[in-house]
């Protein structure tokens, strides 16, 4: 019996390699088991290659390891592009008819299972494109599971279409099924233990999470162009528009979605963009415009392979320098960067209300591992309640109107001062991208310059009051330290051994530098884990704190860490 | 109270050139916005940048100053928010049609129920002088000492190809007139364009206050009606001896706004922040 399985399923794209994944993932995690998958594609090697790796566990993990043991193969190419996973004992189930596999072909201790999925779709009338679904059924046989749970996911997958639909592809399930046969009884290591279903989890992508936490947090208007890796929160969004009340707008390019948020939120609404780097290097004009005009703006900021278009399916954490230093002139703003999609819920409704506290834009950091991988979050994680406070808004008719409203008073200590938005009495004032004085008139005066900068800045010391610090997991007296953020946490705490601190920096920007100080004074060893080629976690600390971290484990080769990469450096 | 064109006022006077084509748009606007009712605080302007954008400092209404060329996504994103208060763009021929051109092409085809002015000068006042996306060919520039050499941009066929459901010219040497189009534009439900022609006192001398007022002549006057596209396109293409100003193109049709379901409950900006029915939202993450 199985504590732990890692299972692959590749093959052409356009042939429902992402949805099995999806599927057998529910069938799994709708009873208790700890989930997480991982997508792939396309092949650097050949176009058009698809895998999903899903990991099912009885107790909860981090991280996906090495471990493969189960791989479906759609094609014969799956087989090829994922042999250096392979190990001994790894199960391949593959259809003859694409290539007649010999254990000779394949690295020693390999097992395989010939399954005829084109042969027994078309038996049952369907067509080549049910492949997955024989191969769902059969992975449910060899996983031990009860063919029921796969068919209660197979039913909420083609619910809309139909009954004839579903049962059609329950019976196409059900031939996978039976054609493990006896090979599933001897394969009686890959069964997994029966576990008894403890919390109620959602298995959610990062995308979704951010989605999650947006609308709950009072979003009304997003305008987001597609880009990789941040489209599951544009179908998000799109799908649940109507029901929720809320508009998405395909903008034409990211300026236009940048300054279309912009003006919703000075029209009243919670408002917020997502991109990645080459669609947010777009739109740092529009970020430095929400700065001087101190707009509440939510920005969703999902790294892939750079510089320019890079590898955009893969991830990478090399835009950390470019969104702290993103825009022309100084003003503040705040970034905060999820490790995973429960991170990533708690962080967006953190991110829409110290906007709206201190009129500012908030980057939530993300990246295509976070994004596109689906995760197990805590259904009572989402189900909190969430209190809104809109910040400090004009009172109405506290103003007359044959004067402007000052909407950037040099009165409030703190620099916020309250916002009116049109069509409010007496509220009237100019958003003004120039230099402006305390009712958004133009101004170039040298003294009235001075103030509007102090007052912008005075700003950050506001946020500091509130930011949160760095969070520390392991052995909190060990003076072996791992500084690492975003999604790389997860790998890291996977590989964490005895006598190991690490440190998580869920919020970058306002840099907490003195909790960080004193969380690396008195380290006899640190090491920075990141995935880029610089090390921009560790410059931020060296220039926030001073203190320089030489030993940095850096990867940039587009695919996320794995713990046993880390183990093996740390060992070094 | 009361709206009149003084209602609008601030401590601040035009610092145009004397003589500038500015003067009879911002008049006309004034008294456009008085006629129709709209006080200072009921109306958003946004203005873009360019000589035009100057004249957020003395119309006092909720405004925004945006950036080079990106009104019409931020006017969008404002009337998305708040479709009950009217805005309308202040912009140039450079900001909107140069800077701003993918935004023109893809707001037109939306049908926002926005209202747009374009000064049309030709010129890059502000920078002291350049050549502007409709400035005429051998038109000589800053820019281009040797004359213009590449085809302008028409706004108006621009338009009305692209979408826009009310398309007029207007002349800013004619407040009385100007002032009339401003407010059919205003009240057209839909995206209306009004291309203005605007005489450059400072670094045009070829397009004068005569030189149009002697080859300008209103649509109406040779009983154009102003529904019919083709016939609209042809109007527009007409330049030279005789230009000819007024409404080319109008017809009503749904807007931006229209097509969103979220707004049938009244301004998005009104409503109840959150999700109230939270498990319905997570059922299918299940």
């Amino acid at each position: 019996m199985a504590q732990s399985i890692t299972w692959k399923i590749g093959g052409e794209a356009g042939f429902g390699i992402m949805a099995s994944g999806t599927m057998l993932a529910r069938a799994f995690s709708r009873h208790g088991y700890y989930i997480f998958t991982l997508n792939e594609y396309p092949s650097l090697i050949r176009g058009g290659h698809n895998a999903v790796t899903v990991r099912i566990a009885t107790a909860p993990f981090y991280s996906l390891d090495r471990s493969l043991h189960i791989l479906v193969a759609l094609n014969k190419e799956t087989v090829e592009l994922h042999k250096n996973e392979l190990r001994e004992g790894t199960v391949i189930v593959f259809d003859p008819h694409d290539y007649e596999w010999k254990e000779e072909e394949l690295p020693p201790g390999i097992i395989l299972i010939p399954v005829p999925f084109r042969e027994l779709v078309q038996k049952k009338g369907g067509e080549v494109i049910m492949r997955n679904t024989v191969a769902l059924g059969t992975s449910i046989a060899i996983l031990g599971a009860p063919f029921e749970c796969l068919a209660d996911v197979v039913r909420d997958q083609f619910a809309r279409k139909g009954e004839a639909v579903v049962n059609h592809n329950i019976e196409i399930a059900r031939a996978g099924y039976d054609a493990v046969g006896d090979a599933a009884t001897a394969l009686s290591a890959l069964r997994l233990d029966s576990i008894e279903k403890k919390n109620d989890y959602l298995l959610i992508n990062g995308s979704e999470a951010v989605g999650i936490g947006a609308v709950r947090a009072g979003l009304k208007f997003a305008a987001i162009y597609p880009m990789t890796p941040i489209n599951a929160l544009i179908s998000f969004l799109a799908d649940h528009a109507k029901s929720l009340g809320i508009v998405y707008k395909q903008p034409e390019d990211e300026i236009a979605g940048i300054n279309m948020a912009i003006g919703a939120a000075i029209s009243g609404v919670r408002s917020m963009v997502a991109t990645s780097g080459g669609g947010f290097a777009l739109m740092v004009e529009g970020l430095s415009l929400a700065g001087m005009i101190e707009v509440p703006l939510v920005i969703d900021m999902g790294m892939r392979v750079g510089p320019a278009t890079g590898m955009p399916t893969w991830t990478e954490q090399g835009d950390l320098q470019f969104i702290i230093h993103a825009g022309h002139g100084e003003f503040p703003r705040i970034v905060l960067a999820p490790a995973n999609a429960t991170e990533a819920y708690e962080l967006t409704v953190k991110a829409f209300h110290l906007a709206e506290e201190f009129h500012v834009p908030v980057f939530i950091l993300t990246d295509k591992y976070l994004n596109e991988s689906q995760w197990c979050v805590e259904a009572v994680v989402l189900e909190r309640d969430v209190v809104i406070n809109r910040g400090k808004v004009m009172t109405l008719g506290s103003e007359k109107s044959t004067t402007s409203f000052k909407r950037y008073d040099l009165i409030s200590p703190d620099g916020i001062s309250a916002r009116s938005f049109p069509g409010m009495k007496g509220g009237q004032y100019i958003a003004n991208s120039y230099e402006h004085d305390e009712t958004g008139m133009v101004s170039e005066d040298s003294a009235m310059r001075t103030k509007m900068v102090d007052r912008r800045l005075k700003k950050i010391a506001a946020i500091r009051k509130v930011m949160m610090p760095p969070v520390v997991y392991g052995d909190q007296s060990s003076k072996t330290v791992i500084v690492t953020w975003g999604s790389t946490l997860g790998p890291v705490l996977a590989a964490m051994k005895a006598n190991t601190r690490i440190i998580h920096f869920p919020w970058l920007y306002p840099f907490p530098a003195d909790a960080t100080k004193e969380l690396l004074t008195g380290a006899t060893r640190v090491i920075d884990i990141e995935q880029n080629a610089t090390g921009q976690l560790a410059s931020l600390i060296r220039a926030e704190t001073g203190i320089e971290i030489t030993e940095k484990f850096l990867k940039y080769d587009g695919r996320p860490w794995l713990p046993e990469e880390i183990i093996e450096r740390i060992k070094v | 109270m009361t709206i009149t064109a003084n209602s609008f006022k601030t401590n601040y006077l035009p610092t145009w050139c004397p003589g500038c084509g500015d003067f009879g748009i911002w008049m006309a606007l004034k008294n456009a916005l008085a006629e129709l009712g709209i006080g200072p605080d009921e109306a958003l302007l946004i203005y873009g940048i360019g000589c035009h954008g100057n004249m957020s400092a003395w119309v006092r209404t909720y405004g925004v100053v945006g950036l080079h060329g990106r009104t019409l996504p931020m006017a969008q994103g404002a009337k998305l928010a708040n479709h009950t208060v009217p805005v309308i763009v202040i912009s140039g021929d450079g900001d909107g049609l140069g800077e701003g051109g993918n935004h023109f092409i893809h707001a037109a085809k939306r049908n926002p129920d926005i209202t747009v002015l374009i000064h049309d000068n030709q010129v890059y006042a502000l920078t002291t002088g350049q050549a502007s996306p409709t400035a005429k060919q051998g038109f000589i520039t800053k820019s281009t000492p040797d004359g213009v050499v590449d085809e302008p941009v028409n706004p108006l066929t621009l338009a009305i190809v692209s979408g826009a459901t009310f398309v007029a010219r207007g002349f800013a040497g004619d407040m009385p007139g100007l002032t009339k189009l401003i407010a059919q534009a205003v009240k057209h439900k839909g995206f209306a364009v009004v291309d203005i022609l605007q005489p450059c006192v400072t670094f045009d001398h070829v397009h004068t206050y005569p030189w149009y007022r002697s080859r300008l002549y209103e649509l109406s006057s040779g009983g154009y009606t102003p529904t019919n596209k083709l016939a609209a396109i042809k109007k527009a293409l007409e330049w030279g001896d005789k230009i000819p100003v007024g409404i080319f193109y109008q017809e009503l049709t749904s807007t931006n706004e229209d097509r969103e379901p979220a707004l049938t409950n009244g301004p998005l900006a009104g409503q109840t922040l959150g999700v109230a029915d939270v498990d319905t939202l997570l059922s299918e993450f299940r």
